[in-house]
């Protein structure tokens, strides 16, 4: 790339430190920078892939587990506090994504410590929503039995009324409307589906038994919530090395207004974004 | 932020962190409220909820991508370079969800149709499926 002829021509203009080896930036930024957000569009192209397969499958069946119903418990043995806790989760993210605009901010006036008391923040930060998360799947997987291949949460087509409880929300002789949600509890490794008879349509009278949901939700819910969460913890480990270098003097040395900072920050963002698309369609519609 | 001083900045940022979470806080309560959550007996439209709610998430989407990420202050081909792909994915998310709707229907469709009682037909009637042509 460097041939001697522009090294020659590059003496006779005043390089501005990150010029490409060529005569100016393209788009006025720094390599770093331009493919950190080039990086990013790549992976937004496979959140969306996954994103595509979720939103075609969820709305070509009939029924699918509501969202109120499924997300409704918090820590502290909390329930019937639908979609409280995944916004707790939002919340987090969005402080940390402040915290890091902060950690930029302080980057750009050379200030080493601001930059790493508000870089430790957004540790935290990540730190505490990968905690929510592993609470979250615990509850889904431990105690709900949800996995990859078997999903507990269905939605009832028609009205009708339980034929016997389960000892927990659901008594003998509780009503329900088409449309509502019920768990399929699991002992001793045994399902443990619910009878119901059907009160209304052209199947009333009929004994029926609960089953399964899709699938898919739980394929669909682990993997892209797992992706997810695999791009918060891998920013986590990121900004803990900038965080490190940084409070080393490395970038201090540089003078680039800790761009390296300002780097990462454009992942940790992106990482929120792609949580704001995920609450939406899995959470909120 | 660039043109903005130290102080400026930092106001500016805790003003858009404030923003972004009134704007989470005002669409879990109209998702809470037009599933009937809130107030017994509400619902709203599918296409009211998410119409809003995708407007709502696409503003939260614009303040962190220009203001947070910068994209305000760049060279405008590196705006575009970045958001043109980042929009036709998300026409494609857009797409692929009505697609799965209309299989939806579609299966519903040939569900039905099944379920039909079959119509009298007479053979050498026009109705009738089976009905071999005889080709001069």
């Amino acid at each position: 790339m460097a041939t001697v002829e522009t090294a020659a021509h590059s003496d006779t203009h005043k390089d501005t430190g990150g010029s490409w080896e060529g005569a100016s930036q393209p788009f006025k930024a720094s390599y770093g920078k331009l493919m950190m957000w080039y990086f990013l569009v790549s992976d937004a192209f496979t959140f969306a892939g996954f994103l595509i397969a979720y939103g075609a499958l969820r709305f070509s069946m009939p029924t699918w587990p509501v969202p109120d119903f499924v997300f409704s418990t918090t820590p502290f043995n909390g329930h019937g506090l639908p979609l409280v806790f995944v916004t707790v989760m939002t919340f987090i993210l969005l402080a940390s994504s402040f915290t890091m605009v902060r950690a930029v901010q302080e980057g750009h006036e050379e200030n080493k410590r601001g930059v790493v008391k508000w870089m430790i923040f957004t540790i935290i930060g990540g730190l505490m929503f990968l905690g929510c998360q592993a609470w979250e799947w615990n509850k889904l997987i431990g105690e709900e039995h949800m996995s990859i291949t078997q999903n507990p949460f269905g939605t009832h087509t028609e009205a009708g009324v339980y034929l016997a409880g389960d000892g927990h929300y659901v008594n003998e002789g509780d009503t329900f409307k088409a449309g509502e949600s019920y768990l399929v509890h699991k002992y001793d490794g045994e399902w443990a589906p619910l009878d119901y008879k059907v009160t209304e349509g052209s199947n009333a009278g009929m004994v029926k038994s609960q089953t399964l949901g899709p699938k898919a939700f739980g394929a669909l819910f682990f993997f892209i919530t797992g992706f997810h969460g695999f791009h918060v913890f891998s920013g986590v480990v990121i900004m803990l090395i900038v965080t490190i270098n940084a409070a080393t003097g490395l970038y201090s040395k540089r003078k680039n207004g800790y761009e390296m900072i300002e780097k990462v920050g454009l992942y940790w963002h992106f990482v929120d974004l792609v949580w704001v698309f995920v609450f939406l369609l899995f959470y909120l519609l | 932020m660039a043109h903005m001083t130290y102080e400026e900045s930092k106001k500016s940022a805790f003003k858009i962190i404030i923003i972004l979470a009134i704007i989470t806080i005002v669409e879990v309560l109209f998702a809470l409220l037009g599933k009937g959550y809130l107030k017994e007996g509400i619902e709203f439209s599918p296409v009211i909820m998410g119409g809003v709610m995708i407007i709502m998430s696409v503003v939260k989407a614009y303040l962190i991508i220009f203001e947070f990420m910068h994209m305000k202050y760049e060279a405008p081909g590196l705006a575009k370079s970045v958001l043109l792909p980042t929009l036709l994915l998300v026409w494609g998310v857009i797409a692929f969800s009505w697609e799965g709707s209309d299989w939806f229907q579609r299966r519903n469709l040939i569900k039905t149709s099944n379920e039909q009682p079959v119509k009298d037909t007479k053979v050498g009637s026009v109705y009738d499926p089976y009905e071999i042509k005889n080709i001069g």
